[in-house]
């Protein structure tokens, strides 16, 4: 037999190595020494502490009385980390994104930093767990009595309540130096995860040693432990179908809500990629925990007293056949799990006191000023204070309970207490649309039930519900009877109370967010929350670690605008020697960018948005949102005023571009009566001059009949004139009638080369055409297509300066359309004037005039349009190239 | 008489009526149709009159006239304008770069002759 | 424009990872759909359930779940980096 005080120092041992384990881990943490600290595995063994005392002594009691149903309990969470790709993964990532604390935070923070919200979880969290922490010190209390009672000349029998008390206060002293003992602001505590860790191994190692003794020292191997099962009044078991769904769903549900799982899980995360070793490691640890309670079950009714206390087994039956040292591992396996578990409820629930109870107090019952920057020492003392407030509540439930058997089932009722935070938590993450009211809604009808239905009930009939009320309900109401809601009868206690606290949770949760319409903080979290997989969309973008530079230029593009904060960042960047828009975060950018923003919103918020960004003050999301929609709503302001003055400038614009337009078209009437003016006065000129000369008589036939020829001609080309004139005012006005026919393009060209040959028919040009292109027969009107390309010939007659000129027509056929080239080998005309040429007596210049009128290109320009087609200057031909382009054939109704 | 009068005018049956009409008053006449190239025809025939149209291949009436006031040689040549734009605006032009008369297409054959009489001093 | 010497559709690699991730969401709902199985076997008339058997059953499942889960893990996150919430869309 061990005797007692060899025990007590083999616990203090114990715990002092823990303390050794988390003091240097601290330390090297602090120097950042310990890769392997920040492994998956030492993140794997931290979540076990899911399993507590109550797994590890329990849980052989728990098959003792219900066979395999034990197991629900460790399936659920299998199947919530067997599927981390659902939930788990988004937590995480939101848990890192936002800097979450702890769940109250996380259902404070997605719902617009609902304080209220944060208050009700806490409350919810702390109610359900503080029974749970007095069922851990009551089995720690228990297994010393068990050593104690067994070891005959052990000295003085331990006061249980004086266990109890040491027990808790080594406790809170453990969770306080190591729990709060990082002074920034992150909330990881590797110290306390590694010591956590050890306890998981040692937990593990106990079970599996003590199963194995079982297996195959007390039984022969697994096929006579078979055997024995086979013949234990185990061999059949009872599957209540109700309880077995309703307890895997419970426990799936206590993994993500239990306040001290979301700690390991998701705060004390450091990488995510954790998470997918957890996703299967964790499982194998519940495994290998389960693996062997039911042997232990067995054996230890095969082998103890009847009457024995099977929540003890795991260290009565080791104890009963001798063996000590197995028994010491045991001891020391539940002192694991109870210490752990109370180590890390402690420091998430104190997390959630301090940060949701103690510090809004604090600050409320403080004058504003008086919030200095040492806030953090406050902070570290709530929280301190916290821990030992929470320790202290499970002890005094565990003194107030009298350490009775009504402790054994508050484990799955604390489970359904958490599991309250599901709706809120899930809908919270996945749904945009829930809301503040919605969640407060959900969690106080939930909390409300489970209370009255289950936890309440569960201190025993007349402790706070009278059996009165159980039987008959309040004011003899019998729907509303506890265990009986809404006459649901015949349920298991449990069952009932999850089922009915969950669904009408979820219900008022559901009908309180449709009903009601978010905050901007909440639909800005909301939406933070719901895509956090799809980069920084929010507010949230802000509250980051390192300052990226692209940080600072979204930041930037919200306050500046978009161009503006690139061009800035631009110049930077440039002056920084780096190509690309994105400069170092150096302090001299920083600085700049700082004065920069500081002319939009001001010089302590630029400050604030810059620090915050680049990881230093703690402002919250919300003042960044206040500021923010200060600055949206001057912006709007400033945006109205500008679209104002936009419109203003447009119509400015308009008004001088009609302006113009007109001014334009009235220098182009003058310039076109102009124009016409000296087209008429020209030949006018001429026969006025020899009419008058004619008048005078006198002169030789010859002479006579010569000036009247002068004379004819003139008044000839002033018709001519007159004609063209006339044409194009039809062709410009629309009124053209157009005489449509098959035509060959080959006798149009051969026509118009006849005839244009009379102008300046002293040249000699040299012409280049095609005969195979230009058998095309072409639906048009044969004679104003001819004109258009004796215009065309003519005016390379006319121009084209070369020595030895030459014209070339090329004709080609694509799809529906033929285009004519007409290239001579002049000078070709000057890019600047290449948009004018069509224009009315748009003669370049003096020089180039050569007796047309000017209107040539202006006609076939109207001609083609009439004809469907178009008229082009076709530049770096070599001379003078136009392009006439025409459908092959011409409808009618066109 | 002999008296010499330079007529650039690109027009050809002007360029003829205006010369038919001075050789029977007996005039010296020589013509030009190319603006570019007046300015040193003016200089090697030294005609005592010049009848200048304002729109001429080449060179500009008014730019000619320009370059002929602003040469001593030539800054006290008499030189008649012709133009058939016939708007005010141009006869002011002319009138300030230096021409010493301005007639506007179609002008009567009496009043141009009249006019190179005039200039010439006869 | 297609690229020679490249597969059409999905590259090959994130092809996989896509389905490794359709796997890891089915996973669950297999295992919770196998996990529930027994309460659809009637136990012996007269007798309760063979605590053996159905033991067997239960670990037989969950040792099932843990090894596939083994399986997708590495592959998952190993190209998470790479692809930042990619598979999510």
């Amino acid at each position: 037999m061990v005797p007692f005080n060899i025990l007590v120092a083999v616990c203090l041992v114990y715990v002092g190595l823990l303390f050794l384990v988390a003091f240097l881990v601290e330390r090297r943490a602090n120097a950042r020494a310990l890769p392997w600290l920040r492994s998956p595995l030492v993140y794997t063994l931290s979540l076990s502490i899911f399993c507590t005392a109550w797994t590890f002594y329990g849980a052989v009691g728990y098959a003792v009385r219900s066979g395999w149903e034990f197991m629900t309990i460790y399936l659920g969470p299998t199947l919530v980390f067997v599927g981390w790709w659902w939930v788990l993964r988004k937590l995480v990532r939101i848990g890192k994104t936002q800097r979450v604390t702890s769940i109250a935070d996380l259902i404070s923070s997605r719902y617009g930093k609902s304080n209220m919200l944060g208050v009700i979880v806490t409350v919810i969290s702390v109610v359900a767990a503080t029974p749970y922490i007095a069922l851990q010190l009551q089995s720690v209390t228990l297994s010393f009595a068990v050593f104690a009672s067994t070891a005959a000349d052990g000295g003085p029998m331990p006061d249980k309540a004086a266990t109890a008390l040491w027990v808790a206060v080594g406790l809170a002293l453990f969770t306080v130096l190591f729990g709060t003992r990082n002074l920034d602001s992150n909330e990881r505590h590797l110290g306390v995860v590694t010591a956590i860790a050890v306890e998981a191994v040692v937990k593990l190692v106990a079970l599996v040693a003590v199963g194995i003794f079982v297996v195959w020292g007390l039984a022969g191997g697994p096929a006579d432990m078979m055997a024995r099962i086979e013949a234990s009044p185990l061999s059949s078991w009872d599957l209540q179908p109700g309880r077995w769904v309703g307890l895997i769903f419970l426990s799936a549900a206590a993994v993500l809500c239990l306040p001290r799982m979301f700690q390991v899980m998701v705060v004390e995360n450091v990488d995510e990629r954790h998470l997918a070793t957890a996703s299967w490691a964790f499982p194998l640890y519940l495994f290998l925990m389960c693996l062997f309670v039911l042997p232990i079950a067995v054996a230890g009714m095969d082998l103890l007293p009847p009457g024995t206390n099977p929540d003890l087994f795991v260290l009565t039956l080791p104890l009963a056949q001798g063996q000590d040292g197995l028994a010491m591992l045991a001891f020391l396996g539940g002192f694991s799990s109870a210490t752990s578990m109370v180590i890390v409820a402690s420091i998430a629930l104190a997390t959630m006191v301090s940060n949701h109870i103690v510090m809004p107090l604090w600050l409320s019952l403080r004058p504003a000023r008086a919030v200095s920057g040492d806030v953090r020492r406050i902070v570290l003392l709530s929280r301190r204070l916290s821990i030992a407030g929470i320790v202290a509540l499970g002890y005094a439930y565990f003194r107030l309970s009298g350490g009775s058997g009504a402790l054994a089932a508050i484990g799955l009722i604390s489970f359904v207490g958490a599991a309250q935070i599901l709706p809120a938590m899930l809908g919270g993450i996945f749904w945009r649309g829930a809301t503040r009211v919605g969640a407060v809604c959900g969690l106080l009808t939930g909390a409300g039930i489970w209370a009255y239905s289950l936890y309440l009930p569960s201190f025993g009939p007349d402790a706070v519900i009278s059996a009165r009320l159980m039987t008959e309900g309040p004011w003899g109401i019998g729907w509303l009877r506890p265990q009986a809601l809404f006459g649901v009868e015949g349920m298991d206690p449990l069952i009932h109370a999850m089922f009915w606290s969950l669904v009408l949770n979820a219900t008022a949760f559901f009908t309180g967010s449709i009903l009601t319409f978010p905050g901007p903080v909440e639909r800005v979290q909301g939406a933070a929350f719901v895509n956090v997989f799809d980069g920084e969309v929010s507010a949230g973008g802000w509250v980051r670690g390192a300052a990226t530079a692209e940080d600072l230029l979204i930041l930037s593009q919200r306050i500046l605008g978009g161009d503006e904060a690139l061009a800035f960042f631009e110049a930077e960047a440039r002056m920084q020697g780096k190509a690309g828009p994105l400069p170092d975060p150096t302090p001299g950018f920083l600085g700049a960018l700082e004065r920069r923003l500081s002319g939009s919103v001001g010089a302590a918020t630029a400050h604030a948005m810059i620090a915050q960004t680049v990881g230093g003050a703690a402002v919250s999301v919300e003042d960044l949102m206040a500021v923010a929609n200060e600055t949206a709503q001057i912006m709007e302001y400033s945006a109205r005023l500008e679209a104002q003055s936009e419109e203003l400038t447009r119509t400015a614009r308009q008004l001088q571009q009609a302006n113009e337009k007109l001014t334009r078209l009235s220098v182009q009437k003058d310039s076109f009566l102009s124009q016409v003016s000296h087209e008429l006065r020209t030949p006018m000129t001429s026969i006025r001059a020899f009419s008058e000369i004619l008048m005078e008589g006198d002169m030789s036939p010859e002479m006579a009949r010569r000036h009247a020829t002068i004379i004819h001609d003139e008044a000839i080309r002033l018709t001519r004139l007159l004609d063209d004139l006339l044409n194009l005012s039809v062709l410009e006005n629309a009124g053209v009638q157009l005489t449509l026919g098959l035509v060959s393009l080959q006798d149009m060209i051969d026509r118009a080369l006849v005839t244009a040959a009379q102008t300046r028919p002293e040249r000699r040009f040299t012409i280049h055409r095609d005969p195979g292109c230009e058998a095309l027969y072409v639906t048009t009107d044969a004679d104003r297509l001819t004109q258009v390309f004796i215009n065309l010939i003519s005016n390379a007659r006319k121009y084209c300066a070369a020595p030895e000129p030459e014209l070339r027509i090329a004709v080609r056929q694509r799809g529906g359309r033929v285009m004519v080239d007409v290239i001579d080998n002049g000078r070709g005309i000057p890019e600047d004037s290449q948009a004018l040429i069509f224009e009315k007596f748009a003669r370049l210049t003096d020089e180039t005039r050569a007796g047309g009128a000017g209107l040539g290109l202006a006609i076939c320009r109207e001609v083609m349009t009439a004809l469907g087609g178009s008229i082009a200057y076709l530049p770096g031909q070599g001379g003078t190239a136009f392009r006439v382009t025409f459908p092959l054939r011409l409808q009618a109704a066109a | 008489m002999g008296k010499h009068v330079l007529v650039i005018e690109d027009e050809p049956n002007i360029v003829e009526a205006i010369r038919f009409i001075l050789m029977r008053d007996g005039w010296d006449v020589s013509t030009l149709s190319d603006g570019g190239l007046a300015e040193e025809t003016i200089k090697s025939r030294r005609p005592d009159v010049v009848i200048l149209d304002v729109m001429l291949p080449g060179r500009s009436g008014l730019e000619i006239l320009a370059a002929l006031r602003a040469d001593a040689a030539t800054e006290s040549l008499p030189v008649l304008m012709l133009t058939a734009k016939g708007q005010g605006r141009d006869r002011a032009e002319a009138e300030r770069i230096g021409a010493s008369r301005f007639m506007s297409k179609p002008f009567s054959n009496t009043e141009i002759l009249a006019s190179v009489r005039a200039l010439a001093g006869v | 424009m297609k690229r020679p010497g490249l597969p059409l559709f999905l590259q090959r690699r994130p092809y996989r990872r896509r389905r490794k991730i359709d796997a890891a969401r089915l996973l669950p709902v297999f295992g919770a759909f196998l996990l529930l199985l027994p309460m659809l076997w009637a136990p012996p008339e007269g007798q309760g359930r063979d605590t053996g058997s159905d033991g067997l059953f239960l670990f037989l499942v969950w040792a099932g779940l843990i090894a596939v889960a083994r399986l997708l893990a590495p592959s998952l996150t190993a190209e998470e980096h790479r692809d930042p919430g990619g598979g999510d869309g």
